[in-house]
């Protein structure tokens, strides 16, 4: 099997089997939630079966955003800035996702769409580094200029999102009252066996469907740099 | 040998765009060399490599027999550069920007003064030493740049078109300061467009093209300015010399 | 090293001779008091209300003058090609970082002096607790000029610098800003040391981790 099958064929097809399989569960699979009360939640809380695998696979985006930024200024091999923009800019996309996500469950739960969580809020932290980073890389002429300082600025966001973590933690137990304790992930529900599995399912589909995005960005991004060299060539 | 500074298969990509090809390369101590070429030859990417500025994508740079990438401190303290660009600070005076850069070449506070006024004298500019550099002329600020590359008394000096915006006069009065400051024992390389000045003050003149070296000859070999000019357009054709 | 303070001591020298940063970023901090005061113009009476909005008015102030002066920290370093005759000096590239950094410290912890008594004026506010006050400035100027220097370093050679500085500077300091907000309002609504310790241990972390990091990577910033 060559590694173009696996990268046009299989990949495609796996993730968007994985992602019918993960939905379908999410519908049908799992039971109906009972609240602390032991009356049933209403069907909003299984967006949290979206709205982590979506968070998880954002972390990982920017994660190998940094590394392949270290990487690229390290060798200076542009197959490692070509990940890291793939990679930043698939990773936005599901950044934003989990804001999306997140404020309809926070309406849902608290009657708020934004609540000052701290993994909430450090969504929204990670969501506006990441943005600044693609704007950085619209601002800068000149292919190894931009490669350069785009991975210097990767590494110094993602140093930063931890630290927001904290400071907005800090800042959230300096407030307990206004909102009460309910920041935790699904009131207490998730031992069982259905919800792992829910779960498990749906972090898998979302982590194939990103990296068969970046896969496919990755492709149309050496497609147009072939495409401007044989531009370039011409003249 | 005798070489000061030596290239050994040297490239460089800005990105997938090669700049320069595999220069291969032996500079003598107290060689006097020209570098000629069109714009985007190359020439101003291998005097930032040969200066350190800028490191090569493949390929070695050896100074005194040691590779530049193991020792930019020591490299960095026998090279000056005068470039078009004078490398001095607007909003300060003459004295001060010397000063400032006499700091950074770590040359001792007692020594540096003097070095400073006998620079200043040298250049002709010791009436203006405490005004700023925004008054000047762009000659004098050239003549200035000349006083600042020399501070720590480089053994190679690298110049990068200094002509660029002299006028006739300023020219003259530039070149006769550097042919009377610089010690013969110092080793020049100058990127220029000018043909004839080159003939007459270089001892060596290399062409470059789109990144390789076409042409590499003593000057003594070249029997005269016109026919140095026909050697560089046959290279080159002839679209951007005077 | 000798070397940083020479480069600091040089930056500064030409900025007092011009004072074309400094006066802007004063300027500038002292619209943002004076706006803030029109707007607030119902609560100045309440020195509870105030105490309420300071921090934010006045980090606000900081932030905005600060990234005024940052954005212009490296052009003086284009002029003639400076930054490049620097670099042809035997010096190591953290040194040119760190003597810029210094020098934007000094700068904004001028502007912050004359703004902290101009609030206090404008806002008719009696400010407690001035030495940690002061330290939590302090601390936060520190990360907010390290990441700052970094990125006007990164920014000086783009199209649209005066714009990305801030769209850049803003979402990485989050993380220093929050505690120095938090804890700039703790200090003046009568809190002591106690109250504000993790704050100022947050800062101190993203201080020294940036410094240390900004230093790693400016080379590579500066590098052509």
């Amino acid at each position: 099997m060559s590694e173009r099958m696996l990268r046009d064929k299989i990949l495609p097809v796996l993730s968007a089997m994985s992602m019918l399989l993960a939905i379908g569960m999410i519908i049908f699979y799992l039971p109906d939630m009972k609240g602390a009360m032991g009356e049933t939640l209403d069907m909003s809380f299984r967006i949290f079966y979206f709205h982590m695998p979506i968070a998880i696979t954002s972390y990982l985006a920017f994660t190998v955003v940094f590394v392949s930024s270290i990487l690229f200024l390290r060798t200076g091999k542009y197959s490692y800035d070509i990940l890291s923009r793939s990679a930043a800019e698939v990773g936005v996309i599901f950044a934003f996702l989990v804001l999306v996500t997140g404020s309809i469950w926070a309406k849902a739960t608290w009657g708020w769409y934004w609540v000052w969580e701290p993994r909430l809020t450090t969504s929204l932290a990670l969501f506006l580094v990441y943005v600044a980073y693609i704007v950085l890389r619209q601002a800068v002429d000149g292919a190894d200029k931009r490669a350069r300082l785009a991975s210097v600025f990767g590494i110094l966001g993602f140093i930063s999102v931890p630290l927001s973590f904290l400071s907005i933690r800090l800042w959230r137990s300096a407030h307990p009252l206004m909102f009460g304790d309910t920041s935790g992930s699904s009131g207490g529900g998730l031992e069982g066996t259905s919800l792992q599995l829910t779960l498990l399912v749906n972090v898998i589909a979302f982590v194939l469907l990103f990296i068969t995005l970046v896969v496919y960005k990755m492709q149309n991004e050496m497609m147009e740099e072939r495409a401007d060299e044989i531009r370039a060539s011409l003249d | 040998m005798d070489a000061i500074l030596s290239l050994n298969n040297v490239s460089k990509k800005f990105g997938n765009m090669p700049v320069l090809k595999g220069i291969d390369l032996d500079i003598k101590k107290g060689e006097f060399v020209a570098l000629l070429g069109a714009n985007g030859a190359g020439k101003t990417t291998l005097v930032k490599i040969m200066s350190a500025l800028s490191s090569p994508s493949e390929g070695t740079v050896m100074v005194n027999g040691k590779d530049i990438l193991n020792d930019q401190g020591s490299l960095r303290s026998i090279i000056g550069v005068i470039s078009h660009e004078t490398y001095l600070y607007n909003d300060l005076t003459a004295v001060e920007n010397l000063r400032f850069f006499g700091q950074m070449y770590g040359i001792a506070s007692e020594n540096l003064e003097a070095r400073i006024n006998g620079l200043l004298e040298q250049v002709e500019l010791v009436k203006r030493a405490d005004d700023r550099v925004s008054t000047f002329s762009r000659g004098m600020k050239q003549r200035l740049s000349i006083a600042r590359a020399l501070l720590h008394e480089p053994s190679i000096l690298f110049l990068d078109e200094p002509y660029t915006g002299l006028d006739q006069h300023a020219a003259h009065a530039f070149e006769k300061v550097l042919l009377e400051l610089d010690p013969k024992d110092t080793t020049r390389l100058m990127i220029t467009h000018d043909i004839n000045r080159t003939y007459n003050m270089c001892d060596r003149v290399i062409i470059l093209d789109k990144g390789s070296i076409v042409f590499d000859s003593l000057m003594s070999e070249v029997a005269s300015a016109e026919e140095l000019r026909d050697i560089y357009s046959s290279h080159v054709g002839d679209n951007d010399t005077f | 090293m000798i070397r940083i303070l020479h480069i600091a001591a040089k930056d500064l020298k030409e900025e007092f001779r011009t004072k074309q940063m400094l006066n802007s970023m004063v300027l500038f901090s002292l619209l943002v008091i004076v706006v803030f005061s029109i707007t607030f113009a119902p609560i100045l009476g309440s020195s509870q209300d105030v105490a309420m909005v300071a921090p934010g008015v006045l980090w606000i102030a900081f932030i905005f003058a600060g990234s005024i002066g940052l954005s212009r920290s490296f052009v003086a370093e284009l002029e003639n090609g400076c930054l490049e005759g620097l670099k042809l000096c035997p010096i190591g590239r953290s040194s040119i970082y760190t003597g810029k950094m210094m020098a934007n410290m000094v700068l904004m912890l001028l502007v912050e002096i004359i703004t902290v008594p101009l609030f206090a004026i404008m806002f008719n506010f009696s400010i407690t607790g001035l030495f940690w006050l002061g330290i939590i400035i302090f601390l936060g100027t520190v990360g907010f000029v390290c990441v700052g220097t970094l990125l006007s370093a990164l920014t000086v050679n783009t199209r649209t610098r005066e714009i990305l500085l801030p769209v850049l500077l803003l979402p990485l300091v989050l993380p220093a800003l929050i505690p120095a907000v938090m804890a700039t309002g703790s200090i003046l609504m009568g809190a002591s040391y106690g109250d504000i310790s993790q704050e100022l241990r947050l800062l101190l972390v993203y201080d020294v981790v940036f410094f240390l990091v900004a230093q790693l990577v400016f080379e590579y910033v500066i590098q052509d």
